[in-house]
């Protein structure tokens, strides 16, 4: 029996030449990242097992990206102890206030990781990277202590499931559409345990930022990880972009998946997940009676250049809703470098908006735009459970970027235009 | 190892925002963010929880975020087990790794009503309604998991298996 894509990757990262669903693997890791807010847990458990070294300072990534610029003096002790010990160890994947970006939009920019890796991260929207043909999976602290100090992690094999992807997109419609759709069809516990293994024709019409978007999404439906196979986006993507060489890996002819889900991009249309699970999914034309108080635009879902970029389409010249925050953040540095650069920022406060500098903020009810009991928004982020954005009584509706800025100028859950 | 206490009984998809709210996740210490557990949906629970006492949920148990702060928590107010119809990836790991003893078992948690006194062999998977009188049986974990459990979670297994065995 062959082996899924995913499976060839932790062969290869476990020294086997075959590997099965259910097989308990020891595999050596790529890279092991954290976040201001997993890292300093993860720390205390490093020191208290008495290592004192990390396994190799350049496979290491730590990312302050949550709670930065800090929100407050709690948060700003977290940042500190990150710092410290990124210094001490001379990790030299150290991404400080300046430098940083929210770490799943920042480390595929940067080149820190690249095809045929073997990735684990203390967050869950690690399982981004496998839109360059990566295994990487989300952990725990623990898990990122031990990976630090070892280099090597333990992983059941996953089953996986395939969906097998046909047609082109409508030009209203993005990953984000997708990957909503297929939560909304298997549920947020649809993949558990199992990887979603991405394939079909219909990829290569897909972007880079769209791949990154679908796979972030994985987590959402309970899944290990998402994949999507090395093809010449990808490889444009890498090229004088990765540090390391990419290595493809590509799924067995005869591969063995639990089952195949077909998903006709043509036939996807703007779609929202409504409170308080991402499986919520409704059509947004179906959503217009629905009033909104906030829009956010950004997060490690969707805060890059294309996301930016739609945004931009559809609030240049035109005025947010009264009543209506909209708060839009690009998720790194480079991406509000070129937000500035190319005009976006201007237009954004031209049409009533708010830019802030890269941070997770908002997504997961830190700060920078939280919300008030009865208060409704839309977002591009990824979760919209109970008191997710701020207090229980408050509601997200997940969206893509077009349906967010087309809501924010309307006041209202608005699909955006066919054009 | 196994625990006896009073059920607090919870529904499908409890995710790890409701486990520990975000907005108190700026420090790392367990005994502080403990007083904020489950309170997004049930206020009460920190104040009725007293150690060896039971959390019975369904489907997808801690799903959402890779926060390890949610099973810390659930361990520091001294839950002595999560009983779930299955559990999230993540937070299975996580559970494992801190030494936050689990188990699946849907026909339980159907049969198994807020209140009821239960008590869990961790060893063999037997779960017991003291209440009702009815036995269950969940698969205990497999041999590589019960050691790192026996060992005290997965970083002090490292260390006994020389640093690179989980």
């Amino acid at each position: 029996m062959g082996m899924t894509m995913t499976q060839k990757i932790l062969a290869a990262h476990a020294g086997l030449d075959h590997v099965v669903a259910g097989q308990l693997i020891n595999a050596k890791l790529d890279i092991v990242l954290g976040n201001d807010i997993t890292t300093p847990v993860a720390i205390n458990e490093f020191k208290k097992a008495g290592f004192d070294s990390v396994f190799d300072k350049d496979r290491v990534a730590i990312v302050l990206d949550h709670f930065v610029p800090n929100k407050d003096i709690k948060a700003a002790e977290q940042s500190k102890q990150c710092r410290e010990f990124a210094c001490s160890h001379c990790v030299s994947h150290f991404y400080d206030v300046g430098k940083m970006g929210i770490e799943h939009a920042l480390l595929p920019e940067q080149g820190v990781v690249t095809a045929g890796d073997c990735i684990i991260g203390a967050d869950s929207h690690t399982c981004t990277y496998g839109a360059l043909g990566a295994f990487s999976t989300g952990v725990g602290s623990t898990d990122m202590a031990a990976g630090m100090a070892t280099g090597m992690s333990w992983f059941k094999v996953p089953s996986a499931i395939r969906f097998e992807l046909t047609g082109k997109l409508p030009k209203n419609c993005s990953g984000k559409d997708v990957i909503l759709t297929i939560i909304g069809m298997i549920g947020v516990d649809g993949a558990l345990y199992k990887s979603m293994e991405f394939v079909g024709d219909g990829i290569a019409s897909l972007s880079m930022d769209d791949r990154l978007c679908i796979c972030n999404m994985a987590i959402e439906a309970g899944a290990k990880n998402g994949i999507f196979p090395v093809d010449d986006v990808t490889k444009a993507y890498m090229q004088g972009r990765c540090e390391r060489e990419p290595i493809v890996f590509a799924a067995d002819e005869d591969a063995e998946y639990e089952k195949t889900i077909t998903i006709d991009l043509s036939a996807i249309t703007p779609t929202v997940s409504c409170p308080h699970l991402p499986e919520n999914t409704r059509p947004a034309a179906e959503l217009s009676d629905i009033k909104i108080d906030q829009v956010v635009i950004g997060s490690c879902t969707n805060g890059r250049m294309e996301d930016m970029e739609t945004a931009y389409k559809i609030l240049k010249g035109q005025k947010v809703a009264d009543g209506v925050r909209c708060i839009i953040i690009p998720a790194t540095m480079q991406i509000m470098r070129e937000c500035v650069e190319r005009g976006y920022v201007t237009a954004f406060m031209d049409a009533g908006a708010v830019v802030s500098t890269p941070t997770c903020g908002p997504c997961l009810g830190g700060y920078m735009g939280i919300l008030a009991a009865g208060e409704r928004c839309v977002a591009t982020t990824n979760r919209n459970f109970v008191g997710r954005m701020g207090h229980v009584d408050s509601e997200v509706y997940l969206a893509s970027p077009a349906t967010a800025a087309a809501s924010a100028l309307t006041g209202y859950i608005t699909a955006p235009k066919e054009d | 190892m196994n625990t006896q206490g009073k059920v607090f009984r919870y529904g499908d998809n409890v995710d790890t925002d409701v486990i520990i709210p975000a907005r108190y996740l700026n420090t790392p210490n367990a005994a502080e963010l403990a007083q904020h557990c489950m309170e997004d949906i049930d206020k009460d629970f920190v104040k009725a929880v007293v150690p060896g006492d039971v959390i019975v949920a369904g489907w997808n148990f801690g799903c959402g975020s890779s926060r390890e702060h949610a099973p810390l928590v659930i361990k520091t107010c001294g839950t002595g087990c999560v009983i779930a119809k299955s559990f999230a990836r993540i937070f299975y790991r996580n559970a494992i790794n801190i030494g936050l003893p689990i188990l699946e078992c849907p026909e339980a948690v159907d049969e198994i009503s807020a209140n009821d006194q239960i008590a869990v062999d961790f060893d063999t998977g037997e779960i017991k309604n003291l209440t009702t009188g009815k036995t269950y049986r969940a698969q205990p974990f497999p041999p590589f998991i019960q050691n790192i459990i026996r060992c005290g979670g997965l970083l002090a297994s490292l260390r006994e298996n020389g640093g690179t065995e989980a």
